[in-house]
């Protein structure tokens, strides 16, 4: 352990290696919370089951992959399909618990996890995958090497955030997305169809969880169960920015990309599931004790 | 009149039934061992997420802590735990009868008070959260614990632990631990059926229905959360210790801490039976462990998908659960004054 800490040292190179590594994943990461922050802040539902639609992207880029198509053209189907997906799934479970309490649709949610990682595994296997773009690795910096993969679906990531920011600025959707956000009742006096809108707003976290996964199968690896840290990650990163918070969102998401990096590195890869759950725990606690704050004893 | 004797006929039917069931079916001893354990872990779990409204993703944590704490306990009396891992199992030890009853007493009860010390110490952070944080934060608990444990070299790491071999004849073992298991969920069951009669259990009711209001009436909130975390800890302890000592080998993420096996069954167990009832996670543990080993096998490895659809459909389509069901149906067999309130609570919600 120490001596990866010194390898770090004596050879600043592998910083620049790691912080690469992890901005690009990073960016990814905080594209697929920012579809969580949008299901929570909009509808209050926790969607546990945002690691699985990540990891269904993958599979459908893996998918296309395998049949000889270039993953980077499953970007689109991803969406579609995965936008197809999230309305089937409001329909027949969200909408159920949505006006329930918040540990019926957390755990309506998990379900839904489970459901979908065992099925992934029955219909792809177990093993770890990648869908392999058959881009060549660019030499910057001496050592240092970046794919040329990874700066494309940073573009990407970029590019899709963008896109989704000015949907929801600018679009009669998004501002009425927006205004159910705000006041679900009001929204609703103001002749808004608020079942409309939380329908959409989840198939578009589903979508963009989709295209999120196309881009992680590309550039990492995928497995049906590595759904769990996906969820995991996009909580953290939620959590730690606070809800509608954009900026919060990219930089808590490029952190724990980096972050991540740097435990696998350290520690050693054993570590690097540990550093995403550990990290949840600590920001937590962090976010209790900013709490407790507001709760003052009356003397 | 009639409750108190039909009662007393329930509990010695089902102490009946229990005792004579592994020796009329000794084949099925495991999976009847289990099915306590089970009604062990529903018990625990709604005395958090059904009686004091915490809802915990994460309490298998102490179920895999104290399965460890009784192997180290139970190895460490004897031999160098360190060397007794890093040989898995190549070391062929023989525990005579006094070895293996002086360790496997002595894990369990370091298994139940090691796993509350844990309780009470992790009680401290996480239990300040509210709500859904609290569920997302004992999961990422469970799932770091597990992981942990797994690279932690002095225990065995990802290969685990070979536990103990019993010294003596494998049907004389079966029969041991299976009345092990009654006993703890037995004992589970009677002191949560005491607990739940005294002002603890009330306090515990009030800090579900309104937390905040609970604290301006006066009960340390935190105080009692972290206790009632503790007893959840110590009966989980001790179906870790039993667990881990029965299978015979423990292995960190399949066995020690099934975030999402064991650790889901118990929420669905209390859910489907009931939660915040006493009878609930009994009849639910029941129902759902015979439905799972009657149908698991032909479900040809569908069988986890299955499970994650009963979930869906038990939380999105049952949340009453079997027993809030049955209050609802037959409100004067459990006596109507006590359930007429919540009946009317649930009208005026929906």
């Amino acid at each position: 352990m120490l001596f990866n800490l010194q390898i770090l040292i004596d050879a600043p190179i592998f910083n620049v290696q790691l912080l690469l590594n992890g901005v690009t994943v990073g960016a990814i990461f905080a594209l697929a919370a920012y579809g969580l922050a949008l299901v929570w802040g909009v509808m209050n539902v926790k969607n546990l089951c945002q690691g699985e639609f990540v990891i269904m992207g993958g599979y459908i880029a893996y998918y296309m992959y395998t049949k000889g198509i270039h993953p980077m053209f499953a970007l689109p189907v991803a969406i579609v399909l995965m936008f197809m997906f999230g309305w089937f799934v409001y329909r027949l479970v969200i909408s159920k618990v949505i006006d329930r309490d918040l540990f019926t649709s957390l755990l309506a949610t998990f379900g839904l996890a489970i459901v979908l990682q065992q099925a992934l595994n029955l219909i792809f296997g177990p093993e770890v995958v990648t869908a392999e773009s058959g881009m060549a690795n660019r030499i910057i910096l001496g050592d240092v090497a970046v794919q040329d993969i990874r700066v494309l679906s940073l573009v990407v990531a970029c590019l899709l955030a963008v896109a989704v920011v000015v949907f929801m600025k600018n679009s009669r959707m998004g501002q009425a997305i927006r205004a159910t956000a705000q006041d679900a009742r009001a929204a609703k006096v103001m002749g808004i169809d608020t079942d409309q809108v939380y329908a959409f707003t989840y198939s578009l976290n589903a979508a963009i969880c989709g295209a999120a996964g196309v881009l992680i199968s590309m550039i990492w690896v995928i497995q049906p169960f590595y759904g769990i840290t996906h969820s995991i990650r996009a909580f953290v990163i939620v959590v730690a920015a606070g809800l509608g918070n954009l900026p919060g969102v990219i930089v808590a998401g490029l952190g724990l990309g980096v972050a991540e990096q740097y435990g696998g590195f350290v520690l050693g890869t054993d570590f690097q599931q540990v550093t995403v759950t550990g990290l949840l725990v600590v920001v937590l606690v962090i976010l209790q004790i900013l709490m407790a704050r507001h709760r003052q004893v009356v003397e | 009149m009639n409750t108190t004797s039909s009662k007393i006929i329930l509990y010695v039917g089902i102490l009946a039934v229990s005792i004579v069931a592994p020796y009329l079916f000794p084949a099925y001893a495991l999976q009847l061992a289990i099915l306590w354990i089970m009604i062990l872990f529903a018990l625990t779990w709604d005395a958090m997420g059904g009686q004091m409204g915490y809802n915990s993703l994460g309490n298998i944590v102490f179920f895999g802590v104290g399965m460890y704490i009784s192997a180290v306990a139970q190895i460490g009396l004897y031999f160098d735990v360190g060397e007794y891992t890093s040989a898995y199992g190549a070391i062929k030890v023989d525990f005579d009868y006094g070895q293996y009853f002086t360790g496997l007493t002595l894990g369990v009860i370091a298994a139940a008070f090691g796993a509350m010390v844990v309780a009470v110490a992790f009680g401290r952070i996480v239990l300040g959260l509210r709500g859904p944080y609290f569920a997302i934060g004992t999961l990422g608990v469970a799932l770091s614990a597990g992981e942990l444990l797994g690279a932690w070299e002095w225990v065995g790491a990802g290969s685990g632990i070979s536990m103990p071999v019993y010294p003596g004849d494998p049907d004389d073992r079966s029969l041991l631990f299976y009345f092990m298991c009654f006993a703890a969920a037995a004992a589970t069951f009677f002191f949560y059926r005491w607990l739940y009669t005294t002002r603890f259990g009330l306090a515990l009711n009030a800090i579900r229905d309104d937390e905040e209001k609970a604290e301006a009436m006066g009960i340390h909130t935190v105080r009692y959360k972290i206790v009632n975390w503790a007893m959840s800890a110590f009966f989980l302890g001790i179906s870790g210790a039993i667990y881990g000592n029965m299978i015979g080998f423990i292995e960190p993420l399949e066995v020690a801490f099934p975030t999402v096996t064991f650790g889901i069954f118990m929420v669905l167990m209390a859910l489907m039976g009931g939660k915040g009832t006493l009878w609930g996670p009994v009849v639910g543990a029941t129902l759902f462990h015979i439905i799972k080993e009657v149908t698991w096998t032909h479900l040809l490895g569908w069988q986890w998908v299955a499970l994650g659809m009963l979930v869906i459909i038990i939380v999105v389509y049952f949340p009453q659960g079997i027993m809030g069901w049955a209050h609802d149906k037959w409100p004067d067999f459990f006596g109507i004054e006590v359930e007429e309130a919540p009946a009317e609570d649930i009208e005026e919600a929906a």
